[in-house]
């Protein structure tokens, strides 16, 4: 690896000041397993590393009943094993269950996936349907961005060179609501989506008060299929209303063709995942 | 670059050696501890032979950087087996003769070893998800699982 200076913030105002006296020379080192291979091939190549593992405020997770608060630092593994995230964020620890490996997961972290920001971030698309907030502290003190607006382009975000998101806050679904992300890749482990899909329906009273769906690998960014969440909300879900909105969120899906898949073949996983993760969600949220 | 002192427990013993901010946790244990159980397939994550444990729990050590170790506890393979016996894992791979050339061996093992200390009874599908992200290039699973099976018979169970 090319050499480069390493600093050990113990708290996030530390860690603000270096990016803001280091600029882009510097980068943020959270679990290290998308920034290392990245560093190692030579594609980054920081002058000076700032690791925030000595960071407690990123590392810890807190899940209440008024919400979720996932420190940025904190590693996938403990999304999947923790059982509230389990059983009220479900189609989160579902995703974080899918990023790399064991050995990975523990390394990787929440804020990382979303950060490094690749179109089939696969612990994304449960944030943008659970409609979570990324909470940002920079030199100018701390904005709130929704994970909808979060995202800018391949490899692109919202936060600027001097800023760092520090948590990541998921409102409570409310009772009856349910989730679930589902992915396509050839392989079952160690894989990156052809296509991913969240899908999180409320229900009230045998009707849809709430359906929020999102999609990952299919456009640069994570995108939310409004017009297929609009179809299915103030009715009952039926089979027919779950079709009608598989078919809407084809409609979303900007894919390109890659050595993944081609893009009418991510079109055609967008209606099938959509589907079967509203299914899911219904049954989930008790309908 | 300034040296920099990284403090750690290594195999149950404190240690503090100086390394390069750049170097990862696997060279640091390679080179300077003299711990060349764990290895470098990939250097990327993907093939699993740099597993170690870190405060108990299975890493990539070729993803993290040395410093990063700070203050917490890391286990190699040199550390799985108590004094004077293997680890009934260990015992399984030698008796059902599980390595052939041996380079994945030392991360199967751990990755393994982590998978029993949480889960003592795994069922065949917890076994093959347990060591998914470890790759074998001589040959197959099958003995491998096989021997983790054995093993985790061999073990006793949670709260016993």
């Amino acid at each position: 690896m090319r050499r480069f200076e390493l600093t050990l913030p113990r708290s996030i105002d530390e860690a603000v000041r270096v990016l803001r006296d280091r600029g882009p020379d510097a980068k943020l080192l959270a679990g290290g397993t998308d920034l290392l291979p990245q560093m190692k091939n030579g594609l980054l190549k920081p002058a000076c590393v700032v690791d925030l593992s000595g960071v407690a405020q990123v590392r810890t997770l807190e899940p209440a009943a008024r919400g979720l608060r996932v420190g940025a630092a904190v590693p996938a593994r403990a999304l999947e094993r923790d059982t509230v995230v389990r059983s009220t964020y479900t189609s989160l620890a579902e995703s974080a269950a899918l990023v790399g490996s064991v050995q990975v997961r523990n390394l990787a972290t929440l804020g990382g996936n979303v950060c490094n920001a690749a179109p089939s971030a696969d612990m994304a698309p449960p944030l943008l349907a659970l409609e979570a907030v990324a909470v940002i502290i920079g030199p100018r003190g701390e904005r709130r961005v929704p994970f909808a607006d979060f995202f800018t382009g391949v490899r692109r975000t919202v936060l600027g060179a001097d800023e760092i998101l520090v948590e990541i806050v998921v409102p409570p679904p409310g009772p009856r609501s349910g989730g679930q992300y589902l992915r396509h890749t050839p392989r079952r482990e160690l894989d990156i989506a052809v296509v991913g899909v969240a899908s999180q329906l409320t229900l009230s009273n045998g009707a849809c008060t709430k359906a929020r769906i999102a999609l990952a690998a299919v456009a640069p960014v994570p995108l939310r299929a409004h017009e297929a969440e609009q179809a299915l909300e103030g009715k009952p879900v039926t089979a027919e209303a779950i079709e009608q909105a598989a078919e809407l969120a084809v409609g979303v899906a900007r894919p390109i063709s890659d050595q993944r898949g081609s893009a009418d073949y991510r079109r055609h996983l967008v209606r099938v995942l959509t589907r079967r993760t509203l299914r899911t969600a219904l049954t989930r949220a008790g309908g | 670059m300034p040296k920099q002192i990284l403090s750690c427990i290594v195999n149950g013993e404190t240690v503090e050696v100086l390394v390069q901010p750049y170097v990862t946790l696997l060279d640091a244990l390679r080179e300077d501890l003299d711990l060349t159980g764990p290895k470098e397939g990939c250097g990327t994550g993907d093939c699993g032979a740099c597993t170690v444990h870190l405060d108990g729990e299975p890493i990539a050590s070729c993803l993290m950087l040395a410093m990063q170790a700070r203050g917490r506890e890391v286990r190699t393979i040199e550390g799985l087996a108590g004094s004077g016996a293997l680890h009934p894992l260990q015992d399984a791979f030698v008796r059902l003769g599980v390595p052939q050339c041996g380079f994945c061996i030392p991360g199967v093992l751990m990755a393994a070893a982590a998978l029993l200390a949480e889960n003592p009874r795994p069922t065949q599908e917890q076994i093959r998800y347990g060591i998914a992200g470890n790759l074998c290039r001589c040959t197959g699973y099958t003995k491998m699982l096989a021997a983790i099976t054995e093993a985790a018979g061999a073990l006793p169970a949670r709260g016993a």
